[in-house]
């Protein structure tokens, strides 16, 4: 899923099973697995390949075979049945050939799986940390770090019965608001793990997936060769976001990758800035809206109705419509043993506090109350 | 043994009316008990998973919420392993067992009775869940914690079923076991058993070693839930990892113990066809006891993504391809069969051959997604749906529909409509691919599994699946219409033999056989 997304797939199945077997990832990613930016997604499709012509011969041998029996060994034409039943030798052999196959097929696999572990001398390192739903970036050593959600048109077009054609949004599902950054050619290291339930990370241009896991720390490596930009999924079933969490990676030459630095560091001093000053009523409001949509409506809806028996209706609910402080603790902390997460590594202060102050005045609620980032900043002390 | 003064005539008056199937101790009504069970959990299961080629017929949410389809994929998933296809083979030995070793029942007829009427009651209580605040489980049928654990109230309903499940299952299989090591006709050696009985005695040791392991994964999860431990909670100090080794533990023996009773079924199918006997009986009973042995350690390779240490990853692919070494000798001793054979077409046998095709193709891509480097693209991709439908509904279900047509005219004296079986076996073969050869384009171009929705490339692969879903789930409307016509004694009356080249104790009996199959041993050839 790289920069060139697929075009239209509607060819003939001739077609198909020809560009399958030229091997080529010309006819688009929607038939055959990318080769990807990566030495080792390149090992990965190579080994594909391998196993599949493999599996291929095999199959035309096999079934050649069962179809030679089934059209001259029929009764309707004849054929007497033999009574043999048993030969040793030929199964020996039908025993050993396979067997030789394997270890074809193990070596290039071995050598593969040997440079995939080799996470050393990284140039830089990254932490990704699943959550439902969104992936946390941070960039250990620089400093910067934030959150990466789907884009708001996908967000808006996966609501059911939305009216909106999924045909109509650009990377419908595959787009982020905030994309991963990193620099070509440099050896990029990256660290997994996840804050709630289990995700796991893929980009197919990259080569592998791997799991996000509470409580782990695992580790992956690219370096990759190409400026573009990179697309996947989670792929751990994670919740009910699982679908909606998609991970964009935008590989840049050094200097444009300085620059984006220098503009992100710049951009988390502004953020510090807001959360210090006094919002108005109208400005926390409309960002509120924002995170909600973002943040919250997957579980809660967009109407704050909840799904009976799974996820608690804002409308009305105990929490939002009692104290403030119970409100801001259940934000920030989550509940335990339930789907309703932590939010304070997710959001930042006024993301936090525009959420609430939404939530207490939105859907007939009219708490009328206001919480100001500087009670969050509060809260996390 | 012939001086003690046994009563020579076991047969009773039949039981009549419903407590005839609700008491009954006889291996054929429990056989049959468990055939019709399974089978209205095909189409549960079924209904379910017609919901979601609904939902994925076109990209964006038209049907259901994230949240309920998660439910689907997870009940389809439970309902179809250990409510459809699982009693459906359970059903079959009940049936096929006695009758082939020359037994008059199973060993133990009142532990047989207990260990299916448990289903209902599992299977009420798992399906009851989706009637429930909150809905059924919808964490995956692998209940991976920590997410299983955000289940609500339908949580101790799914663990408790699950447990249910697995005491039927354990049961089944001690009765299968004690049946055929003590129950056999004299000179029935162990050499002479029909492949579907060894295939099945070596499934149930199965079932006895992975089922409890099962049941002590969610016996763990349910005390996580409401007990306070922590044995998947990294926060506790235990580890999520650790429950997919426990569960994978049972998990990977389970896949071979929905498809060795297969194995077993082609193998009686195929030489009856071809007139000839089995090729290699010694080797085919050698490859299912290695496959079995296999089983047990290759568990981790559906976990490849987890991150373990190198020499683990190396360890779990070089076993997993292995299994590609009996699994291919069972095939090409298949095809040594039909060679040089007298072969003939019926329904029974085009099942059988394209069990033989497609399950090949489903082993194809399980050698393709054992190689771990490769597999770190495949993984919790549509690549891996494809893969085990391919083995479990073309491999496992056809094999079990196989085995139903070529059985039947035993069972109810009445042979099936041979134009409906042969349109019932096309319309399958087709939309059955249709339904899961573009599943492997969609998982190699990155569509992950488990979504409710999809990017819009997806959409044209996807909208075939979901056709062929709908044409396959509605042709299986004419299996029941051809099996309830010969339950209810319309058709050719069958002969004993029924098939010009079928051999063994079973084909001896009468068509239908007597309530009890042997009262007098029969005489082993």
């Amino acid at each position: 899923m790289g920069t060139k997304l697929p075009g239209k797939t509607r060819q003939s199945a001739a077609a198909l099973l020809c560009a399958l077997a030229a091997g080529t990832a010309s006819a688009g990613y929607a038939l055959n697995l990318t080769e990807g930016v990566t030495s080792i997604s390149r090992e990965a499709y190579r080994l594909h390949m391998l196993a599949l012509w493999v599996c291929v011969v095999i199959a035309i041998v096999v079934f050649g075979a069962m179809a030679w029996s089934i059209y001259h060994h029929r009764k309707s034409r004849g054929a007497v049945a033999a009574s043999f039943h048993d030969n040793t030798r030929v199964e020996i052999v039908w025993t050993i050939l396979p067997f030789l196959v394997l270890v074809g097929l193990a070596i290039p696999a071995t050598t593969a799986l040997i440079a995939m572990h080799d996470t050393s001398n990284a140039d830089l390192t990254i932490k990704i940390t699943g959550q439902q739903w969104s992936w946390r970036y941070d960039y250990l050593k620089e400093d910067i770090g934030f959150v990466s959600n789907l884009d708001e048109k996908s967000a808006a077009a996966a609501k059911l019965g939305s009216g909106v054609d999924p045909r109509s949004v650009e990377h419908y599902l595959l787009n982020v608001d905030k994309p991963l950054v990193v620099p070509v050619g440099k050896k990029v290291r990256f660290l997994l793990n996840a804050s709630d339930v289990i995700h796991s990370w893929w980009l197919p241009d990259l080569g592998f997936k791997k799991d996000a896991i509470p409580g782990f720390v695992n580790e992956i490596w690219a370096r990759i060769e190409k400026p573009g930009i990179y697309r996947g999924q989670c792929t751990e079933l994670c919740g009910v976001g699982h679908g909606f969490m998609p991970i964009v990676l935008i590989a840049m030459n050094e200097p444009d990758y300085q620059a984006w630095l220098t503009a992100q560091r710049e951009a988390v001093a502004k953020a510090k800035a807001g959360v210090d000053r006094v919002w108005t009523k109208e400005e926390l409001l409309a960002k509120g809206e924002e995170v909600y949509a973002k943040t919250c409506a997957a579980c809660h809806l967009p109407g704050g109705e909840g799904i009976p028996g799974a996820f608690k209706a804002l409308k009305g609910s105990t929490i939002v419509k009692g104290p403030v402080a119970d409100h801001i603790d259940r934000v920030m902390n989550g509940k335990p043993g339930t789907a309703m997460p932590s939010f304070a590594a997710q959001l930042d202060d006024a993301d936090i506090a525009a959420v609430i102050t939404h939530e207490r005045n939105a859907w007939g609620n009219n708490m009328g109350d206001l919480v100001q980032p500087a009670q969050i900043k509060a809260a996390r002390k | 043994m012939t001086e003690i003064a046994l009563p020579q005539h076991h047969e009773h008056e039949h039981p009549r009316g419903i407590t005839r199937w609700l008491f009954t101790t006889n291996h054929k009504d429990i056989g049959t008990l468990y055939l019709l069970f399974a089978v209205s959990m095909l189409f549960i299961g079924g209904s379910f998973a017609m919901v979601v080629r609904a939902e994925l017929f076109q990209p964006g949410l038209q049907f259901v919420n994230p949240h309920f389809f998660n439910q689907m994929t997870t009940m389809h998933a439970l309902v179809m392993i250990f409510g459809a296809v699982m009693p459906a083979f359970v059903g079959l030995a009940n049936w096929m067992i006695p009758m082939m070793i020359g037994a008059p029942d199973m060993a133990l007829p009142r532990l047989n009775n207990w260990s299916f009427w448990l289903l209902p009651f599992a299977f009420t209580l798992l399906l009851s869940t989706l009637f429930m605040p909150g809905g059924a489980p919808a964490g995956g049928w692998t209940m991976y914690p920590p997410l299983v654990l955000q289940t609500g109230m339908a949580f101790p309903f799914l663990i408790f079923a699950v447990h249910l499940m697995g005491i039927s299952s354990v049961m089944g299989a001690i009765n299968v076991i004690t049946t055929v090591f003590n129950m056999r006709a004299p000179g029935m050696s162990y050499t002479k058993l029909p492949l579907f009985v060894w295939t099945w005695v070596i499934t149930a040791f199965l079932l006895i070693a992975a089922m409890p392991v099962l049941a002590g994964a969610v016996t763990m999860l349910l005390t996580d839930k409401y007990f306070g431990t922590s044995f998947f909670n990294a926060a506790g100090g235990g580890d999520p990892v650790m429950f997919q080794h426990v569960f994978w533990f049972f998990g990977h023996p389970e896949v071979y113990i929905m498809i060795l009773p297969a194995f077993g079924i082609v193998s009686q199918i195929v030489p009856t066809f071809a007139r000839k006997p089995l090729f290699g009986y010694t080797s085919m009973i050698y490859a299912v006891a290695s496959i079995a042995f296999l089983s047990f350690i290759v568990w981790a390779h559906h976990m490849f993504t987890v991150g373990m240490p190198l020499a683990g990853e190396l360890f779990f692919m070089y076993s997993t391809v292995l299994i590609a070494v009996p699994t291919g000798v069972k095939v090409f001793n298949w095809i040594a069969t039909m060679w040089r054979g007298s072969m003939t077409f019926e329904t029974p046998m085009l099942w059988a051959l394209c069990f033989i095709i497609l399950f090949s193709i489903g082993g194809f891509s399980g050698l393709m997604l054992g190689l771990a480097p490769a597999d770190f693209q495949y993984q919790d991709t549509y690549f891996v749906v494809a893969h085990f439908h391919y083995v479990l509904v073309t491999g496992a279900v056809f094999a079990i529909i196989a085995g139903v047509y070529f059985w039947l005219p035993k069972w109810t004296g009445r042979m099936y409509d041979e134009r409906l079986g042969k349109l019932h076996f096309w319309l399958s073969a087709i939309s059955v691919n249709l339904l899961f050869f573009p599943q492997h384009f969609l998982g190699l171009a990155g569509m992950p599994r488990r979504i409710p929705d999809y990017a819009v490339q997806y959409a044209e692969w996807n909208m075939l699946s979901s056709i062929g879903a709908f044409i396959f789930g509605a042709s299986q409307l004419i299996f029941v219409y051809v099996v309830i016509r010969a339950m209810s004694g319309h058709g050719e009356q069958a002969t004993d033999q029924v098939w010009e080249g079928a051999h063994g104790l079973e084909w001896t009996l009468s068509s239908p056989p007597p309530y009890h199959s042997f009262n007098e041993p029969p005489k082993v050839p």
